[in-house]
Formats: C-alpha cells, structure tokens, sequence
C-alpha cells in the first residue's frame, strides 16, 4: 500500500489544494439504541494543484462526495469534519469560520451537483442563479457579470447562448441545464471547482456533449477540478489524475494512465474489467413465443404517440434488448406487453394465442407467465413486508402454496440468488442495493414466468454489483430457460447478456435483429451515435468520438 | 419483543395514566366510592377526607361522577373514533386505488358534509334524532370520517403509484390485497398520528355537546356534562368545573404521548428492531 499512497513525483509548485489527514465523522441514530459516531473518511490526504483535475472514483459509500465537498468546508446533512487540515491557496479553510466559509464558497471553489433538475431554483430565471455569486461577492458588476455568463453560454455550446439565460430551469433540457450549472460555477471565476456526478443522470448520447463542454471549459479557464464519479470511463477522458477510494479509504492514486492501463491495487483491477462477460448469442429458435406486431401506443388519449407500429419477437429462453435514450419509448413498449397501457393499434400474441390488451382482462396464467423487474428496487418492494412475505406472495396467489411447502420453496429461491435463510425476516430496508434486486428478481421467479420484462434492472447499481446481477440473470436463465426482454440505455450490459437487440429512437425500431448484425457494420446514423457514445477507457476517446459523430443527440 | 427499559419515559407516562383512566372506566361500579347519582351531601362541599374531590351542584360525590363519567366520555369517544376510522379509511383507500367516477362522487359528498359546519350540523341532525348513545357514536362518527377520508385518500393517492403496487396489480391482485396489504401498513404512520387527535377530537365534540345538553342525558353525564353542571360554581370560587376539564385535559395529553410513541415505532422501516 504504501508506495501507492505516496503521490506520483511531480513538482510541488503551484500548488492549490492540499488537504492532510481528512477525517469525516457522522453520528447515526439507530431507532432504541444509543446513538453512535461512525467515522465515514479515514485519514485521506490529497493535493491538486492549479488547473489540474483530479477524480474521485469509488461505489457508493466509498466518501467521495463527503471528500468533494469538504474541500469547500461543507459537511452535508449533518457530518462532521473532524480532523485534519484543508489547505486551500495557502490557508486552512477549517480554522476561517462560517465568515471565511461564507467568503470561499462561490468564490474560490464552487459546486456543481448531480441533479442540476433539483439543484435549480424554478422560481428564477437561469441567469439570475448564474451571476448570483458573483454578484454577492461584488467581484464584479452585474453587466460585467451576465457578459462572462453569456461567453461561458457560448463556450459550452448552448443554444443561444444571448438569450438562454432568460428562460427557466423547466424550458431548458437536462443536459443544457447540467452545462448552465457548469456556466454557473465557473462565473465567479473560482479556483477550483467540485463536480459531483455532472453527467451519471444524463444519457450517454447526452452525457457526450456535456462531457465535452465540461473539458473545454476546463482547459479555457485554467481552472482546477476534483471531478467525483463512479464511472471510470468517464473520469479517464477528463481527469489528470485519479484516485480511488473504497469504504472512506484511499486505495490507489496516481496518474490516468497509470490507473487504467496498469493498476496496481485488486479492487482497482476489478474496476477496469468490470464491464467484460462473455456471452454467446443464441440463434433465434423456429416459432417466438411472444410478439409483438405493429403495436401503436399514446398516452393522453392518442395525443402523444410514444409508440409507433413497433413489431419485435422473443424466442424460448433467450434475450431481446431494447435500447434507447430516454424518452424513446422503450419502458412504454414494457407497459403495453404487460397491459398497464392498452395499445392503440396492433396485438401481442403469447403462445399462438392473443393476449387481452387491458390487464383486467387477462387470466391469472397469462398474468404469472410476464413477470417484469424494476430499475428501482427500493420502490419495487413494499417496506412493510419482510423478504419471506415478498417472495411467498407469489407461490401463495399462483399455485396456492401455504405453511412449510411454501417456506421451503422460499428458502430454494433465495439459494438461488445466492442469498441465505437468514434474510427471510428481514425488511427491504436492512438490504443493500444489490440485494434488493436479487430479492427483485426471486420474487419474479416465483411465479415460474416464460419471460420477465427487467426495466433497466442494473442502471441505479455500482458497476461490480450490477455486473453481479447479471451474472445471477444469465445463471438463471441458463437453470430456468426463461426469457427476457432486457430494457436498458447501457450498450456494455446489451454486449454481456442479449441475443437479439431492438433499438429505439423516438417511439420507433429504427433497427432489429441478432446482436452480431445490429452490432456490425454498416449502422444507421442513430445506432452509430448511440453505440460511439459509450465512454471506453481509453485516453483521447472523447475527443475521437465527437470528431467521429454524424448526427448530434436528440435530448442534447 | 417488546422490552418495557426501551420504553422512553414520556411515553411511559402516557401508558401509566391512559390505563388508569380506562382501568377506572371498566371497573367503576366497583370502584366508585357512591353511586352515580346518589346525593350523599351538601351542595358544592370543598374536598374533605369523606370526599376526596368534594361535591357537585346537587350534593353528589364528585369522585365517583368522574369516575363514572370516564366510562361514558371514553365509551363513546373510543367506537366514534373506530366508527369514523374504519369508514374514512376504508372509502378513502378505496377511492385512490379505483379512482374514476366513484373517487369524484365519494370525494364530492364529503366536501358536502365539510361544507357544513360539523357543530351545527351535529346539532340539527341530534335534535331530529332521538338521543341515545347510538345515535350519537352514529352521528359523531360519520361527521369525523370525512377528515379522515380526505387523508387517507390523500395518502393513498401516492402510495398507489409505486412500483410495489403495480406489481402487485400485475401479478393479479384483488383490491382487497392491494388495499390491506399494500397500502394498509404504509398508511400507517399518519393515520396513527391523526388517529391521537382524532380520539381527543372526539372527546371533545362530545364535551361541547352534552355542555349545549345535546349530548349524554342527565343523570348520567360524560366529563363535558359535568363542566356544564358545576359552571356556575366558578363565580363563587368553586373550583368543582375545572376537574372534569383537568381530566379532559389529561387524557388528551397521555393518549397523545401514546400516539407519539407508536408512530415512532411504525415510521421505522425495519419492523422497529433497530
């Protein structure tokens, strides 16, 4: 450990950011037990020095953003700073007070947060919350202030950069307002900036362009960054160097390079190959089982086509992917097969037979063979029912199973996905992430279904969780022949699990078939964006990727 | 299970007086030192080692009227109160899961009946009714039920669009299930906090009803009654009116720091076990 923690040999001038010995405390209050302080950083020194970028990568939990923001003073949601020193332009930000503090933040270091939908203000106008710092801090005067904004509009490549700071947060689409945000923090002409998460909510085909705009602006401005993600793909187009944290502890830290190419620690190895399976496809059998033919869907009666006479099959026991940016319709095509959403036009036959367009007309048998997972497994599960009454439910409701027999189909399930007998009391809430979703997905199972409709059942995960379930998904399907239709907007998790893929643009199937031909040569134009958009750890792919775009993304 | 050192002392205090006061109610033909209406004294005595809290307008010992008076106060308090939650609860589930024509007639009768003020109404529909205790829980009950609607429904309105009870739907769920089972427990927590406020509600519409004289009938009185009765006391320095409206007072308190202590406990997401 100890020659990774030592930073790369670089000259010590200039530095900006030199934070020694972090240490994070935060007291948790466990319902009838005493409360307690747990420590959520321990000892994490680091340094940055003037316009470089450094990024923060660990799962969550790992502190990276409690790292972030500590180096603005700023413990969230209660947590403390309880030890060490962070020394920001040559002064211990800690000792200042909430005067200093008040006189650093939006100046000398600004944020920019995840959510930049929640993080606006609605009730204002864009430009007001963009100079809004800058003029309280009285850096400078309001004409001179909105000048800067409109330059920084155009340099990140907004839509009319003149007159875009006349609208409000809800006129602007997600990946503008991140970039407005970008605009924001780097009006006040701070030295440093905090990037939590700027693009993990965006699209990929979106998250191309903000990323762009994020390292021009960086690179024009001179400016310093710690940029936190848990997407190594990401930070390595970005970022000088990258340091990888796990459970509030450094693990690794060195150059980009260095970290992707040869990392020196294990977990840091099981970050980089995360994304690699190997999974054969299969050849499409004679007869689907299940397809679905011109189907038409809108919501607001017929107003809004969100489905546009889409026909795909799914065969026995393999996997159809559907792709696409949000938006396109994919999760719809989901609800018109289950019946949560009759279509308009067009039929979804199931074994030869067509099936009810509304889900009260359909028997319980067609209901238990379509099973569906959810993306947010935390909703997806009632928090008053413990893990055993999630799964029982279904053995009880569709084969009439009470008492033992059902209990010891229950425990059979949770061996499955690899969970054991002492999680059959416990609350949705004692679970972990990954957890939850194997729970998700045992509950599923239950019913013995022909196929099961998973809605983006990794995106909300950690890449090393999420390729765990995937790993439990492809296992199962391999035990239970079951199929599945594999909704998701994740190109890498298409590659490790589909057989077939169908891909989405605006409510249509612009292309269909196994996944070796959708994934060779020649594409059409939506296909290329979306395939050349996925962030490849690999330095320089960024600016390859856009110089390599033929068309520009619709929700840009 | 349940481990009485964990109990928190607020909450033990509020256990402690709420079963005296329904401890007192169960057994008071046996604990009441005269009967209800027995005139044992002179008018308005002061409180004396013979009677502990003195005596009433009439001469009646003041102790066992209140220890009499709690049986009915909390008789009729407690079915209002379950009449009116199971019925608010129940409707006001039913119109957020099915929705349509049924939510928007169920949701407009009871903007009626909040339309009116509850005290008048109560009044006009008591003084067309015979009074008995029936008419009155009836009454009392049904008038409460539309704030307990308007909550419930509200609360199930965003339960009901969780992934949980859509996949609840989709596996093929009844409405029964989907009502008791998914949206029930989850409910929980407000209905459990309104319900405190509720029951003390109750008490006190009762109180205000029997001091109009629509409420209990004399002799028998509920501790509203008895601060009609001993009202006129006060002018002379006679302090007999304010008992039965202490005890009101501290049930409103004890049964609340109960209601408290259970919400704190259904709010955690991990069957209360820590």
């Amino acid at each position: 450990m100890a020659d990774t923690k030592a930073k790369p040999g670089q000259p010590k001038q200039g530095l900006l950011l030199d934070i020694r010995n972090l240490r994070i405390e935060a007291t948790v209050y466990p319902p009838g037990e005493t409360p307690k302080n747990i420590v959520l950083v321990h000892d994490v020194s680091l340094t940055l020095e003037k316009g470089k970028v450094l990024g923060l990568i660990g799962e969550s939990g790992a502190g990276k953003s409690t790292i972030g923001l500590s180096s603005m003073g700023y413990g969230r949601g209660g947590v403390r700073i309880t030890g060490g020193e962070v020394i920001l332009n040559g002064r211990d930000i800690l000792k200042g007070g909430k005067e200093g503090f008040r006189k650093l933040r939006g100046r000398e270091v600004c944020y920019v947060a995840q959510s930049a939908a929640a993080a606006f203000n609605p009730a204002h106008r864009l430009m007001d919350q963009v100079v809004e710092a800058t003029l309280l801090h009285g850096t400078a005067t309001r004409a001179e202030a909105e000048k800067r904004a409109v330059a920084l509009f155009k340099k990140l490549s907004l839509p009319n950069p003149e007159t875009i700071g006349e609208r409000f947060p809800h006129q602007v689409s997600g990946g503008q307002l991140q970039r407005v945000m970008t605009a924001m923090a780097l009006c006040s002409e701070p030295d440093l900036i905090v990037f939590d998460e700027p693009t993990t909510a965006l699209d990929v085909t979106t998250q191309i362009d903000v990323l762009a705009a994020i390292k021009d602006a960086i690179r024009d401005t001179h400016v310093a960054a710690l940029y936190i993600t848990h997407d190594l793909a990401v930070v390595a187009q970005v970022s000088d160097e990258i340091m990888v944290l796990r459970h509030g502890r450094l693990v690794e830290w060195g150059g980009t390079r260095q970290i992707i190419k040869e990392p020196r620690q294990e977990y840091t190895n099981a970050l980089v190959s995360v994304h690699e399976i190997e999974h054969l496809e299969q050849k499409p059998g004679a007869t689907p089982f299940l397809s679905v033919k011109n189907v038409t869907a809108a919501y607001g009666g017929s107003h809004i086509k969100v489905l546009k006479n889409v026909s795909v099959d799914i065969y026995p026991g393999q996997t159809l992917a559907v792709v696409g940016e949000s938006g396109s319709g994919k999760s719809t095509l989901a609800r018109a097969i289950t019946g949560l959403l009759p279509p308009e036009e067009g039929t979804v036959t199931f074994d030869g037979r067509p099936l009810a367009n509304r889900l009260a007309d359909r028997p319980k048998e067609d209901l238990r063979q379509l099973q569906m997972i959810y993306q947010m497994a935390d909703v997806a599960m009632n928090p008053r029912q413990t893990v055993g009454t999630i799964i029982g439910r279904p053995l009880e409701f569709y084969f009439g199973m009470r008492g033992r027999e059902r209990d010891k189909r229950v425990a059979e399930l949770l061996d499955e996905i690899e969970m054991g007998k002492g999680f059959l009391d416990r609350y949705p809430a004692e679970l972990s992430g990954g957890q939850k979703q194997r729970v998700c997905i045992a509950r599923s199972l239950a019913a013995k279904p022909k196929l099961i409709i998973c809605d983006e059942v990794t995106s909300a995960l950690d890449p090393l969780v999420a390729n765990g379930i995937l790993k439990l998904l492809l296992n199962l399907q391999q035990h239970e022949k079951v199929a599945y239709l594999f909704i998701t907007h994740d190109l890498a998790t298409v590659k490790s699990i589909a057989d077939s893929i169908a891909v989405m643009y605006r409510g249509e199937v612009v292309r269909y078939g196994p996944k070796s031909k959708v994934l060779t040569p020649p594409f059409d134009a939506y296909t290329d964006l979306l395939l050349s958009s996925v962030p490849e750890m690999e330095i320089g792919w960024l600016e390859k990727a856009i110089k390599g775009r033929r068309m520009a993304s619709a929700g840009n | 299970m349940l481990d009485i050192k964990r109990i928190p002392i607020p909450a033990l205090i509020g256990i402690v007086l709420t079963t005296l006061f329904v401890l007192a109610a169960i057994f008071a033909p046996w604990i009441a030192p005269h009967g209800n209406g027995e005139i044992i004294g002179d008018v308005w005595e002061p409180m004396s080692s013979a009677h502990w809290l003195g005596t009433d307008n009439l001469g009646r010992d003041l102790l066992s009227r209140m220890i009499y008076g709690a049986r009915i106060t909390l008789f009729i308090a407690v079915l209002a109160t379950a009449l009116s939650f199971s019925l608010g609860a129940i409707l006001g589930f039913s119109a957020a899961v099915f929705g349509g024509w049924y939510d928007t007639l169920l949701s407009r009768l009871v903007d009626l009946l909040m339309s009116i003020p509850t005290l008048i109404m109560g009044l006009v529909v008591l003084s067309v009714l015979p009074t008995n205790l029936i008419t009155l829980i009836l009454v009392m009950g049904i008038l409460d039920s539309t704030r307990v609607y308007r909550l419930s429904r509200a609360v199930a309105v965003d339960i009901n669009v969780m992934d949980y009870v859509e996949a609840a739907k989709l596996r093929g769920e009844g409405s029964g299930w989907i009502i008791f089972r998914e949206i029930l427990p989850n409910a929980l927590s407000p209905l459990v906090s309104e319900l405190g406020l509720r029951f003390i509600y109750a008490v006190l519409f009762l109180s205000t009803l029997s001091f109009l004289g629509l409420g209990v009938q004399p002799p028998d009185a509920d501790w509203g009654g008895m601060v009609k009765e001993n009202k006129d006391g006060i002018v002379f320095g006679i302090g007999a009116a304010l008992i039965p409206a202490a005890a009101i007072a501290m049930l409103a308190i004890s049964v609340n720091l109960v209601a408290d202590w259970v919400l704190n406990r259904t709010t955690s997401l991990k069957g209360g076990r820590g």
